[in-house]
């Protein structure tokens, strides 16, 4: 069955040839009934993975390289770091993840390497996409506390306050949220933030051989994760912040906890100091490692102590008060290098500053409601449904068929201890959100991933990544 | 009813007294939020007008499908399309924010990229095309992001349905 080349140019046919001879080329009629035929036709779109630099044109390059450095592809392409000769395999190209475990979960990352230097990198995600936001539409308002809550897993009380306030504002009732249920929402997004940063110690130190530093930091976070088990009944993943207030009021000693955590955490927060801040080799490690400028930062959509570590001052709490923030007092940590050194530094000091804002709560946490007293969100206490019939019905309709939410668009944003975590919800008068965004910091962060390392070893590629601190929950949704 | 000023606009003068208008596009107000609707065209130059003005930073990109409420309010002279990408930007020197809301037809959901002149939009682009198929153009690498690169339609859209596609990975054995 030998084919000769001649044979098989005999084959080919011309187009023209092709409509003569009457060949349908078509490959599926679309139906016009539906509108498939438009969705999947822009379905091919190409590899997501990182092209060898002999595939990639030097257009695509430069742009790549140039862009967010507000470059032109001239001046990009004195920055040296195109092999002479392209073709010529100067480089390699090798694969970091997904099952990496510095990687934070299931980050994947392309590395084109020449020798120990890192060119060019790409982060490629998905692998813990699991749609939430599309659940999130099919969930009531009520409902989606326990959706948002799992998309960063790490500051799910942060995630569930940026939808409450979100759903509150579009159903109007965003000033009328009790007192104590805010500042209770405060305690706990602040408990939270100390939760989070505490863990990106652990992470961080472990990644860069600081190994004990792991079992400190699960230690330290873990006496938080205990409050919040006391007060929401779960360690993560609490469903605690709900639209209209809370879902249960602070259990009875509950200040006794929060003055624990206080006075457990400062002497094992200098313990942190003396096992890596002052020593010279964390110093070394970390010090101009994965440096990023201010106008680097702000163009690629930073927030957090990434955007801070440039010495840019800003902060959600400070700058667009939300909650009761306006009321305390608290300082912006802010860095001056941009580096991974300078993110390590700001969360320590935010972990002070949380505490000095915990202390001025629970001063400051006023008797009262924990939720708001409208019978459209608020279903009837328990007691009440056992001798009336309508708070029965009642209760049974908001937890089957939710509150209706007045038609609207609404964006709220609130300070994770990731960065600027947003909430998109478009309603269109029905129970369940008609669409719902998270605009997750870690998401847009991991953007700086591919300008921290351009140009660093790949030695220093595990300190970058640990230093943006992502949450792949959260980048994935 | 005083009688509309001879010069305004004709829309502006009967429906809302004021109708401000930003870069000559249509502002509504949502719960206290500003509003801009900008048509396709000038959509990039709306958003460049706006960085000159302060709004430097892009914070938020997303799509919205709205194949299930077409006749959602908006405000006079906007026309409503099916998809609408709305974004977020961002003006740290006075703290304020804006919103704009594109209308993209069903036909041709094609919109101009804000990459050059916001890069941080490059991931959220692709999850707006990998969730409705809004392409954008002189966009460095609009692949898919979140699922799969051979995966079928785009799952945020309305016609989508939930869980009704069998799950397809590469190499998978059938």
């Amino acid at each position: 069955m030998a084919t000769t080349s001649e044979e098989l140019t005999a084959t080919t046919l011309t187009g023209a040839e092709v409509a003569a001879a009457g060949i349908d080329l078509a490959v599926d009629a679309p139906d016009p009934g539906t509108n498939y035929h438009l969705f999947v036709a822009a379905t091919d779109e190409g590899e997501q993975t990182l092209k060898p630099r002999s595939q990639t044109k030097a257009k695509e390059l430069m742009r790549e390289v140039g862009s967010v450095l507000r470059m032109s592809e001239a001046e990009a392409a004195l920055l040296g770091d195109i092999p002479d000769d392209p073709d010529e395999d100067q480089t390699m190209i090798i694969n970091m993840g997904p099952q990496h475990p510095s990687t934070h979960g299931v980050l994947r990352l392309m590395l084109e390497l020449q020798g120990e230097t890192v060119l060019r990198c790409k982060p490629i995600i998905g692998y813990l996409h699991t749609g939430m936001e599309k659940t999130g539409e099919q969930l009531t308002y009520l409902q989606g506390g326990t959706n948002v809550t799992r998309m960063d897993y790490l500051s799910p009380l942060n995630n569930e306050l940026a939808f409450s306030m979100a759903t509150e504002k579009l159903l109007g009732i965003d000033g009328d949220i009790p007192e104590r249920a805010t500042w209770i929402r405060m305690l706990l997004s602040e408990l939270n933030r100390i939760a989070s940063h505490l863990l990106f110690m652990a992470t961080n130190g472990m990644d860069l051989g600081a190994v004990s530093m792991m079992i400190y930091g699960w230690r330290e976070r873990e006496e938080v994760l205990r409050f919040f088990q006391e007060v929401t009944g779960l360690r993560m993943n609490h469903n605690y912040i709900r639209p209209g207030g809370l879902a249960a009021d602070l259990p009875a000693g509950w200040r006794d906890g929060v003055l624990q955590i206080l006075d457990m955490l400062p002497p094992r927060l200098d313990e942190y100091d003396t096992l890596m801040t002052g020593q010279p080799i964390w110093r070394e490690r970390l010090q101009g490692v994965g440096v990023i400028t201010p106008n680097e930062a702000l163009a690629l959509g930073a927030t957090g102590p990434i955007l801070r570590s440039t010495g840019v001052e800003w902060d959600l709490r400070r700058d667009e008060p939300y909650l009761h923030y306006d009321e305390l007092e608290f300082g912006v940590v802010v860095g001056s290098y941009g580096d991974a050194f300078d993110r390590y530094a700001i969360r320590l000091a935010e972990i002070r500053e949380s505490m000095e804002l915990v202390r001025q709560i629970v001063e400051r946490i006023p008797p009262g409601d924990y939720r708001i007293q409208d019978k459209k969100v608020t279903p009837p206490p328990r007691a009440r449904i056992d001798e009336s019939m309508e708070a029965l019905i009642h209760h049974f309709k908001i937890f089957t068929e939710g509150f209706k939410v007045p038609e609207g668009e609404v964006y709220v944003s609130v300070e994770s201890p990731r960065g600027e975590l947003g909430c998109y919800i478009a309603s269109d008068g029905g129970p369940n959100p008609y669409r719902i965004h998270m605009r997750d910091p870690s998401f847009v962060n991991i953007q700086c991933l591919p300008h921290m390392m351009r140009g660093g070893l790949v030695a220093d590629a595990v300190a970058i990544i640990s230093s943006v601190d992502p949450v792949l929950g959260g980048v994935d949704r | 009813m005083t009688d509309a000023p001879t010069d305004a606009v004709p829309d502006a003068a009967d429906g809302q007294p004021e109708a401000p208008l930003i870069h000559g596009c249509v502002v509504g107000d949502s719960h206290g939020q500003v509003v801009v609707h900008p048509d396709r065209d000038r959509y990039l130059d709306v958003v460049r007008a706006l960085d000159d003005e302060g709004y430097t930073m892009c914070v938020d990109l997303c799509g919205v499908d709205y194949l299930e409420f077409p006749d959602r309010t908006l405000p006079v002279g906007v026309r409503p399309e099916r998809f609408e990408v709305v974004v977020n930007l961002l003006d740290l020197a006075n703290r304020r924010r804006i919103r704009l809301r594109v209308q993209v037809p069903e036909e041709f959901p094609v919109v101009a990229s804000l990459f050059d002149l916001h890069p941080g939009t490059e991931a959220m682009e692709r999850e707006v095309y990998d969730m409705f198929g809004i392409s954008f153009t002189d966009h460095p690498d609009l692949t898919r992001i979140l699922m799969p690169e051979d995966w079928e339609g785009h799952p945020l859209r309305k016609d989508y349905s939930v869980g009704a596609i069998p799950v397809q990975f590469k190499g998978a054995n059938a």
